[in-house]
């Protein structure tokens, strides 16, 4: 019950970009086609989720039980920088298509705030191995929601008359900012 | 003259090219960690520390990392100057470190010290790369900071803790929330556009 709760959480209620404001980077350079939105969101969803099953290993396995914590952040980073370029020559091999489709978007990853606290925060809580999963799962999903739905926004908006200032990132943040609030609806919906 | 190269060095990063503002960098900790304007100053410096340490390492080592793996090293020499941070934040101001949070430890994937480290500090001297840190982590600092300030302002009536508004001024909860932060920054960012735009003395100078 607590992974379902959890991976809910993660999706809508404590959404990672509209709630706490990580992987905005990708959130605002890759949100202005549908397609491209569509396929940043599979490949963050992706790596998160095998990010939250190998930190759990690092940090339950090897960090805790050797006393050392401290290297916790440094010992992240370079898993997720390695299991990235891991992962770009295992699709590229194996899943020649699906490589066509993430591409681009996998070195890009590595420096998504995301996913390094996707790693963090099931850290931080103590999950288990599954629930860590559900919740890197659920992340992605999230996260997948939000860039396509304001890539939708800003497909509109490349027609609309904008305010000079406001054109680029000002006119992307407040709609994100209208966006966060529709999504504070959720609140209370599930709790984990 | 060489005084004068330094202070250019510095000086671009706070107005013309401010991480912030203008090069839309580092947004994970500008939009989460400003409710107030404290927590945006102690962001801020932590930042400006992380970023200062690590381009002085990378410039040092520039020389013997050859180019394949020179990303993976910079991450790892900036993790470690991210611990450091957050070991002293931890030791030394328990209520800001339980304030900034996870956010402490995101600063390790900044895009902006990467992309300073990677633009500026390994293509030019040791000292000007020096000014450049020092220059961008104060333009990010006084982002944040102004950001805080407004939404404290906005959403408790306070600044720095001081009230200003008084209790006359029903406080706008919105603004600490999370949609307040996107909307605070977008307005901010367009008013920065404006102001550019006009092409202000102030701001050539200082740029």
């Amino acid at each position: 019950m607590q992974i379902v709760a959890v991976f809910f959480v993660a999706v809508l209620v404590n959404n990672f970009v509209l709630y706490y404001f990580v992987g905005i980077c990708p959130f605002i350079g890759v949100s202005k086609k549908v397609d491209a939105a569509t396929s940043m969101g599979m490949a963050v969803t992706f790596v998160m989720t095998i990010t939250a099953a190998v930190t759990w290993l690092i940090n339950n396995l090897v960090l805790i039980p050797f006393g050392l914590p401290f290297l916790e952040y440094v010992s992240y980073i370079v898993v997720i920088a390695s299991l990235v370029q891991f992962l770009e020559m295992f699709i590229k091999k194996t899943f020649p298509e699906l490589y066509k489709t993430l591409g681009i978007f996998l070195p890009l990853i590595t420096t998504n705030c995301a996913i390094l606290f996707v790693a963090l925060i099931q850290a931080m809580r103590a999950y288990g191995f599954i629930t860590s999963i559900a919740f890197g799962f659920g992340a992605g999903v999230g996260f997948t929601l939000a860039i396509v739905i304001m890539a939708g926004i800003r497909e509109q908006l490349e027609v609309a008359d904008i305010p000079r200032p406001f054109r680029g990132a000002a006119i992307t943040l407040i709609v994100a900012g209208v966006l966060a609030l529709a999504f504070m609806g959720f609140t209370g919906l599930v709790s984990a | 003259m060489k005084n004068e190269t330094l202070l250019t060095h510095f000086g671009k990063g706070l107005i013309q090219n401010n991480p912030v503002f203008v090069q839309v960098l580092g947004m994970c900790p500008t939009l989460a960690v400003t409710t107030s304007a404290v927590n945006g100053l102690a962001m801020g410096a932590a930042t400006t520390f992380v970023l200062f340490f690590s381009a002085a390492i990378a410039t040092l080592v520039n020389v013997i990392v050859p180019s394949q793996v020179r990303i993976p090293v910079y991450a790892v020499i900036i993790a470690t100057f991210v611990t450091i941070a957050d070991l002293i934040l931890k030791a030394f101001f328990p209520p800001l470190s339980a304030a900034l949070g996870p956010y402490v430890p995101l600063i390790v994937v900044n895009c902006m010290i990467l992309g300073r480290i990677e633009a500026f500090a390994t293509r030019n001297p040791f000292l000007p790369s020096l000014a450049d840190a020092l220059g961008m982590g104060a333009g990010f600092t006084a982002a944040l900071m102004i950001l805080g300030a407004v939404r404290e302002l906005l959403g408790a009536g306070e600044i720095f803790g001081a009230v200003i508004l008084g209790s006359a001024y029903p406080p706008m909860l919105i603004m600490i929330l999370p949609p307040g932060a996107f909307l605070v920054l977008g307005i901010l960012m367009a008013l920065f556009n404006h102001l550019q735009e006009k092409d202000l003395p102030i701001l050539r100078k200082a740029g």
